[in-house]
């Protein structure tokens, strides 16, 4: 359903794609890692490999977490938009079909956070 | 010969008549739709704006002098605690946090009703509802004002006072309440009136207010408890208005009924979320608790507005949707908001700082079904790590949901391990929502929520560094020009309470008031 509205009401998305500068944007959450409040919003080319955000990027963002050292990668369950996903990581995320705004979630089996708190 | 004694003077009523219905007129030189164009658009049936019964039956001059009395007085008491140096017998400075977090994201709505009450009062044909908005709005910018000027003490002593209005434009957690009030504002004059004189004023008002004032009270703070008591007779007014505006609009036309329904289930649940912020305010960051987040909710919402909504069942109303998400959310949104404030210290212009040993027992005791099992460990291993000078500054920005703005941190009901994840592709383009509540509210208007200015989104698009400030020069620090960008000054107005200069300052000026040299 559409906007009451006196007259003709349509507008363009303020976070279409282009307004990125060339790269796009990526949501990534830590299930049961509660410790950072809210999953993470970050903005990459669609040409980056996937590899090298969990290599290079990943360690910056939830690095502070005990756990974090920890992760078994090849062990990892990923999901996108909630359901089960398998990365390459060689691949970029354009060749992964990762789209503007998609979202991921990964999983650590037997990691539960701060005293199993899921923190 | 006998002079002809003229009818006495004015009875009130007859005279409120006369000074306020008595005013208006059809027009017959411009159509009324062309007078009064916002008036129909919203699908809202009124057949006869005379049926509507004036919740308060004031006229200018009375409520001039009423007002004008209450005020002389309020600010004799502020001046006086001005005067005394009030600020230094509140409980301690981390109250004072509490007071920024006041001016900076409240104060500016009541500012923002006054111009909401204003237009919707414009766009009535029926007098009774033009002069009670009328009213309601010049309340509103009466408590803006005497907020400010209450609040403007601690901004000579106390850090993150000093642009609150700059601010609430720019900075990420203020984005919360302002777009709250911006979808009430942009919406038509009814759903105005639902949403803000009803919803908000009738239906969540308590759970502002009190909390804010007990806790300036508790807290010795009396110049915001002289405040919301000054405010608390205008209240008063101000629910009579949001409970006639519901009833006027059910009486007049069955077809009002599902168009009002889906406006409470909308803005209660905006409401209910932007509350996240009073939650907090209320188990942390008063030193003298008043009650918990979870307590008030029962007292506030369950008891009053379950009253409430068995009242309303005769026209139809049922009570708004997603109740029961909230019933299983009021042991978590408190701690899950505060662990998101001492996340994003660095970027805020409050300080947050880990409870005390009591602090962190009065919550295991109010929350028996959460706090130890889900946030204590949170809180503690941050201590720890504060300890060994490893302070956590969350430095990556975080998922908003496109709705409320505020971050992704609200979990499953049911499930306090688990974030909610609610997403929906609408042209092209994915939007994301931390709740049914919130994509539901997005699914029925989406052209409106896609606009929405996202703090996160912005800074990744550039348009949050001041001027002339290249991101792409070598060694750019995206944090510190945004900070620039909220005139925020690093080291100062953000981080931990603790090594604060407000703590400093506070500490000596107290001892100077209490101890010799």
């Amino acid at each position: 359903m559409g906007v009451a509205a006196i007259k003709e009401y349509s507008f363009e998305s303020a976070d279409r794609l282009e307004n990125f500068h060339g790269n796009q944007l990526l949501y990534i959450g830590w299930d049961q890692h509660l410790l950072f409040c809210a999953p993470f919003c970050l903005p990459f080319p669609p040409s980056m490999r996937f590899g090298d955000i969990i290599d290079k990027v990943l360690p910056g963002v939830f690095g502070y977490h005990p756990d974090f050292a920890k992760v078994d990668w090849s062990k990892v369950e990923w999901l996108k938009s909630s359901q089960p996903w398998q990365p390459d990581f060689n691949k970029t995320l354009a060749e992964l079909g990762l789209k503007h705004k998609d979202v991921l979630r990964f999983r650590t089996p037997g990691l539960t956070g701060i005293k199993g708190s899921a923190s | 010969m006998d002079m002809k004694v003229g009818k006495k003077k004015l009875g009130l009523k007859e005279k409120y008549q006369h000074m306020t219905r008595g005013l208006g007129w059809e027009t017959t030189y411009q159509s009324m739709d062309d007078v009064f164009p916002f008036v129909k658009y919203e699908g809202i049936k009124i057949h006869d704006w005379d049926k509507w019964e004036d919740p308060f039956r004031l006229t200018m001059d009375a409520y001039w002098k009423y007002q004008a009395e209450k005020e002389r007085k309020l600010y004799a008491i502020i001046d006086a605690y001005a005067q005394n140096n009030g600020h230094l017998n509140v409980t301690d400075a981390r109250y004072i946090n509490a007071i920024k977090l006041f001016l900076n994201g409240i104060s500016p709505l009541e500012y923002m009703a006054h111009r909401g009450f204003a237009m919707t009062g414009r766009q009535f044909p029926g007098v009774g509802a033009r002069v009670a908005c009328l009213m309601q709005s010049l309340d509103e910018i009466r408590h803006a004002q005497t907020q400010i000027h209450s609040l403007s003490n601690y901004n000579k002593y106390y850090n993150g006072f000093h642009e609150y209005r700059h601010m609430l434009e720019r900075v990420w957690y203020l984005s919360v309440p302002r777009s709250f009030f911006d979808d009430a504002v942009t919406a038509g004059p009814f759903e105005f009136m639902v949403a803000i004189g009803f919803s908000f004023e009738y239906v969540l008002t308590n759970l502002l207010f009190v909390p804010f004032v007990s806790g300036a009270a508790y807290n010795g703070d009396m110049g915001t408890m002289t405040f919301g008591f000054s405010a608390q007779s205008d209240e008063a007014r101000h629910m009579t208005l949001g409970l006639e505006v519901i009833k006027f609009v059910l009486e007049q036309d069955p077809d009002n009924l599902p168009i009002v329904q889906q406006w409470i289930d909308k803005w209660t649940w905006r409401g209910y979320r932007v509350l996240t912020l009073v939650g907090m305010m209320m188990d942390y960051m008063l030193p003298k608790r008043i009650m918990s987040w979870k307590e008030a909710w029962e007292v506030y919402f369950e008891e009053n507005g379950g009253a409430l909504f068995k009242d309303l069942a005769r026209y139809g109303i049922r009570p708004p949707k997603w109740l029961d998400q909230i019933e299983k959310d009021k042991d978590h949104i408190s701690h899950q908001a505060w662990a998101t404030f001492y996340n994003y210290a660095a970027a805020c212009n409050f300080h947050t700082w880990i409870p005390t040993d009591d602090e962190l027992d009065w919550l295991s005791q109010k929350y028996p079904n959460s706090f130890d099992k889900y946030y204590r460990p949170r809180l503690e291993h941050w201590r720890e790590e504060a300890k060994k000078g490893n302070r956590f500054y969350n430095k990556t920005l975080p998922m908003l949901c496109q709705t409320c703005q505020i971050p992704m941190i609200f979990t499953e009901p049911g499930d306090p391990t688990q974030i909610c994840y609610r997403e929906v592709d609408y042209k092209d383009n994915k939007y994301h929502f931390c709740s049914d509540g919130c994509k539901e509210i997005f699914e029925h208007e989406p052209e409106k929520y896609i606009q929405a200015w996202l703090p996160v989104h912005q800074i990744y698009q550039g348009n949050c560094f001041e001027e002339g400030v290249d991101p792409t020069a070598e060694g750019f620090d995206p944090l510190s020009a945004v900070l620039d960008y909220y005139h925020l000054a690093q080291g100062r107005d953000n981080l931990d309470f603790e090594g604060s200069e407000d703590q400093k300052n506070f500490e000596m000026w107290r001892g100077m008031a209490t101890k010799n040299a």
